[in-house]
Order: C-alpha cells, then structure tokens, then sequence
C-alpha cells in the first residue's frame, strides 16, 4: 500500500470522525487516527516520497512566497523572447530582509499544471532566472531559490532556442554571484531542470522532497528498459532528503508534518521560515570573498572516486606518450 | 595496507602497459563499426575498406559522413606529433550508490577501450602553439559523465589554470552517467564552475562539439566555449530525440538538433569539416 491509499483512508477516518456528534465514540476515533498516523504514515520508502513529493495538493512556489514573505512582488520576463510561467521570479521582504525568490512553479489542477507547464520550464524561463540573479547582485540582495520540477523541457521549441546553453549559462555565472544563494527543495527535483537555479551556497530539502539526476520512470526505461520498475528504481537512487544528507549533498532536512507538507502547510512554511532568517542573517555576515569560495568549494568537493597516486610509491612515473 | 597498495599499483602498471599497446596500434583500430578488412558507413551503408576510411580521417570516403573516433585517434588527428604529454592519470572509478553491475560495467570499457574513463585530458601542442587539449571518449560508456570524468574535466581547466594556457575540449557525450546519480548531476555545476574561473583568467576555451553530444554535457561546459565549433552531421542537443517525440507524440523534422540546425539558430560558431579541424584550431589560436 502506498502513502496516496494510505492517506485516502486517513481522509475516510478524518471524515468519519466529522460525521459522529457522540463525544466518546469521537475520542476514541480521534485516537485511532493518531494511532494510524504514527504507525502507518511514519515510515516511507522512497518512492512514497517520490510520489509525496509530487502530491498536487502539496504547497507550490507561490503559495510558499504568499505565506512566506511579509510583502512581495512579481517581477516577469527574460527581456530576450518571452515570459516563461513555469518559473516565478519575486522581489520579497521575509521578516525584514529584502531577498529575490526564484521558484519553480507547479499547478495544483489540471488547468494549472497546463498553464505552468507542469514546472518544466522553456529556456526563456532560465534566462529569466538568471537576469533576476543578475539584479539581485546588482543591489546585494540575498537570493533564494525554490525547486520543485520534474526537469527542464524536451520539446522542439526548447531545443531551438537552446536549452542546453540556457543551463549551462545558469551554472556558469551562478558559481560566481557576490550574494548568498540558498536553495531549498520543495518538491521534485528534476535533473538539469532543478540544478539550474540551484548552485547555491547551502540546498536545504523539505523532507519529503526529492532531488535526483532524473525521474525513477526515466532512470528505470533506461538501465532496465522497463518504466514499471520506478518504485524500486527510486529505492537505490538516495534522492530522499535523509539520503542526500547522507552523502553530504544538501546542508538540511526541514521538517513536515506527518503525512506530508499538505496537512499543515502553515506550519511547513513556518517551518522554512525559520530557517531562512537565521541562515540569512548569518550568511549576511559572510564576505563576498567567502561566499563565492564556499561555494565553489562545495561543488568542487562533490564527486565518489579514488585516485591513486603512482608519485608516492617512489618508482617508476608514468611516461609520456609518444605517438 | 602496504601489501594492497602493491596489489594495487601492479594491477594498474599492467593495465597502463595494455594502455600504451593499445594507443600504438591506434591507426588499425576500428571506429564505429567492427573490425576487419572493410567496413559499413552507418549513414549511407555503402562498404568501405578500412584502411582507406583511416587514412580519410575517419571519414567515410563515399558520403563525407564523419563517423565517431576514439580519443586517442583524435589526438593523433589534432596534436603535433610527439607534443603530447598525458595529465590527471590514475583515476579510479567507484560505485558510489552500490548499483547492480557497475563495476562490472567499468572494468569492461575500460578492458575494451583502453581507457581509465571516459576523459583524456593533457599537454599538446597545435602548429606548435601550447595548449591544453581535452577529448572525450563516446566508446566508453557513450562518454557519460560520472564523478571522474567530472573531475577529470575540471582539473583540465584548473592544469590550464595554472599553465596559462588555451583550453580545446572535444566534448562526445550521452550525457551524465545514471548509475552515479546525483554524484552525476552535480557535477555538471562544478565543471561550469571551473570555466568560469578559467574564463575569469581571460583565457581561451574553444569547445568543439562532435557526434553526439547531448544531456547534462551540452547543459555545462560544452555549451561554455568562447568559440564553439562543431563537426558536420553531429547530433547537438540537450534533451534526446527520442524523449522529444515521446513527449510531444509527433516525429522530429529532418535534420533537428544537428550542427547545421544549431548553426542557423546561432548556438555555434563554425561548423568545421574534419579536415580542416586542425588548421582552423590554429588559426583561432593565432588570434589569441
């Protein structure tokens, strides 16, 4: 049984309990559903997540922004073809800090999803993002970026105005911003599409959000030519937040209520909130210096392999090739 | 301790040597096609017979198709003669998400190919100008970039850092490699991380772009160059053709994500004949 059945029935419960006027037989409900909380809902595999992390009821950039932010406004387009939807760009105000968001947007119906894209964005979306970096560098303001795509768009149109390019211009000039750069993950986090506005000085990840190379459909057709196999897929490629901080990708796991951010989005955001202030008054202190170097560090650091060095053994260099 | 570390430096001494013997006997080797005495173009399916298909820089001698060509034959192709000086050996490739197979997977390309990864970089000369030269390999696991590669990448451009010198980088690629995960992913940050930095220095990175180059190599510093060339009839792009249809449910116009497409829609500089590679290298460097 999945978390989606699980939670069908938590909701069959929590109805179940609206419907009753008796006190006692109410009580006793009310505690079979905590009881059903803490045993079923607790424990998730990672393809649970994965499909958390892609629950349409979940919280999305703008809702993030709108309880997030003290005041705010909505700044739009690349100034080069067009406006992307499927990322957001703010000027925002969280508890006193003027801050740029850049988030990526998902919609919670189907009318929604087709408007935003379903948070895959063209590449005039990632040019926005990076000319809002821009100004925000511009007048030193820390930026903060929220993640939650499938991936960047494969389409023809795409393609013709450079997808490629678009990413890899985002990775370029990002490593080099004078301003802090936070990320936060909160929802999917698809491939190039999820990097590209996240090189950033600390990623942090809601907990049931993923962040992995590709989606496990993807992953699976492609080592094992078969989509089915997306919930063990997901099981061995660590894109849950306990796996990423594991590996020392992501700096920390923000914690959701259970079941997922959906049931109480207010204290997720809060939750987030707390987060950034403090992290945003420290990294305010940082030197310009230190910012750009840590964060070159971090990603410089990155990487699972060995090398062995034929210079301490004494002996025998290697040659240099000769034709 | 010590005892694994003998172990160890007499497997990779061993695997050096096949190394060397299989870089001299580089002008018989095959390409995209099996070995023998002639071979099939895969564009226009006419036989050739290999030692001319050698000698015509690996293109196919009826249709000027350029077929794919191992670093090493690239090198040969591009760098004086006896100026190349091989950097950043001794990587070792580990499986760092426990995948069923890899390792396995590894040890075969590298069996097969020669190779340590998929990534050559080093020391050369063109017209006897000094560079930098990085080539990928497409037959090592079609190029994918994992943690070494990676890192090999940018310790190219940190070498060319250090050396002051022009950076050239061949990029051939399928993209980032799965079985690494996100270990793949990130490092599509860092090596966009270090041209920028050598980018900083005010040198030169000339990126050419060969059959095929797509997925999370496009995205980071393939698509970084100063100059960007290409080779003719290269497949270019970041998303794959066949994910592209899938997702939109038609078939893709003729002659999508190739060099001359990218050519027109202003994402390359120059596409350049296979011939001609080595001269306009020069040239571009003359300027510099």
């Amino acid at each position: 049984m999945n978390i989606l059945e699980k939670e069908t029935k938590l909701r069959e419960l929590l109805s179940k309990i609206d419907e009753i006027d008796d006190c006692d037989a109410k009580k006793k409900l009310e505690e079979e559903v905590a009881r059903y909380k803490q045993t079923m809902m607790k424990e998730l595999s990672a393809w649970d997540n994965v499909l958390l992390a892609r629950h349409s009821a979940r919280p999305k950039t703008d809702d993030f922004v709108a309880m997030l932010t003290d005041d705010y406004i909505e700044l739009k387009g690349d100034r080069l073809y067009q406006d992307d939807e499927s990322i957001k760009g703010y000027l925002a105000c969280i508890h006193g800090i003027n801050v740029t968001i850049i988030g990526e947007q998902k919609g919670k119906n189907i009318e929604d999803q087709m408007r935003y894209n379903f948070g895959m964005a063209h590449p005039e979306g990632y040019r926005k993002a990076l000319r809002l970096m821009k100004q925000a560098e511009k007048f030193h303001r820390p930026i903060i970026t929220l993640i939650d795509t499938p991936g960047a768009y494969p389409g023809i149109e795409a393609e013709e105005r450079g997808q490629g390019e678009a990413i890899a211009r985002n990775l370029f000039e990002m490593s080099d911003l004078s301003v802090p750069v936070i990320s936060i993950v909160i929802g999917e986090g698809g491939s190039g599409g999820a990097l590209a506005i996240g090189v950033a000085n600390e990623i942090y990840m809601l907990e049931h959000a993923v962040y992995s190379i590709l989606s496990p459909e993807g992953y699976a057709s492609i080592l094992w030519k078969d989509a089915s196999k997306a919930p063990y897929a997901a099981s061995v490629m660590k894109l849950t937040s306990k796996d990423l901080l594991e590996l020392g990708i992501i700096e920390g796991v923000i914690k959701e209520p259970i079941g997922g951010a959906h049931f109480d989005v207010e204290a997720t955001v809060l939750e987030v909130k707390k987060l950034l202030v403090s992290r945003l008054r420290d990294l305010r202190k940082v030197s310009v210096g230190d910012l750009i170097q840590g964060r070159r560090n971090k990603y410089r650091n990155i990487g699972f392999f060995q090398r062995f060095n034929y210079d301490n053994l004494g002996g025998q260099k290697h040659e240099p090739f000769k034709d | 301790m010590n005892n694994w570390i003998k172990e160890e430096y007499q497997k990779r001494k061993t695997r050096t040597l096949k190394y060397h013997k299989a870089r001299q006997k580089t002008k018989a080797m095959e390409a995209d096609v099996p070995s023998g005495l002639y071979t099939k173009c895969p564009s226009c399916k006419s036989t050739i017979q290999i030692q001319a298909f050698v000698d015509n820089d690996f293109v196919c001698t009826v249709c000027h198709h350029p077929l794919r060509m191992r670093a090493i034959d690239r090198l040969n192709l591009i760098i004086d003669r006896n100026s190349f000086v091989e950097k950043g050996l001794g990587y070792i490739t580990l499986n760092p998400l426990f995948q069923d197979g890899y390792e396995e997977k590894v040890a075969a390309y590298k069996e097969k190919t020669g190779l340590d990864e998929a990534y050559v970089y080093g020391y050369g000369e063109i017209h006897g100008m000094p560079c930098v030269v990085g080539v990928m390999d497409s037959f090592f696991m079609m190029g994918s970039m994992g943690s070494v590669v990676g890192e090999k990448v940018t310790k190219s451009f940190e070498y060319a850092m250090y050396k002051k010198l022009p950076m050239i980088l061949f990029a051939a690629s399928g993209g980032a490699r799965m079985q690494e995960g996100i270990y793949s992913l990130m490092q599509m940050a860092k090596t966009s991380a270090a041209v920028k930095q050598h980018s900083d220095l005010g040198l030169l990175y000339i990126s050419v772009l060969t059959h095929p180059t797509t997925g999370g190599v496009t995205a980071s510093f393939a698509m970084l160059g100063d100059i960007i060339l290409a080779e003719p009839d290269a497949l270019i792009g970041f998303a794959g053709p066949r994910v592209i249809e899938q997702t939109i449910k038609q078939s893709l116009p003729e002659g999508f994500q190739k060099s001359e497409f990218l050519l027109k829609k202003g994402f390359v500089d120059k596409v350049v004949d296979r011939h001609e590679l080595k001269k306009t290298l020069a040239k571009i460097l003359r300027f510099h």
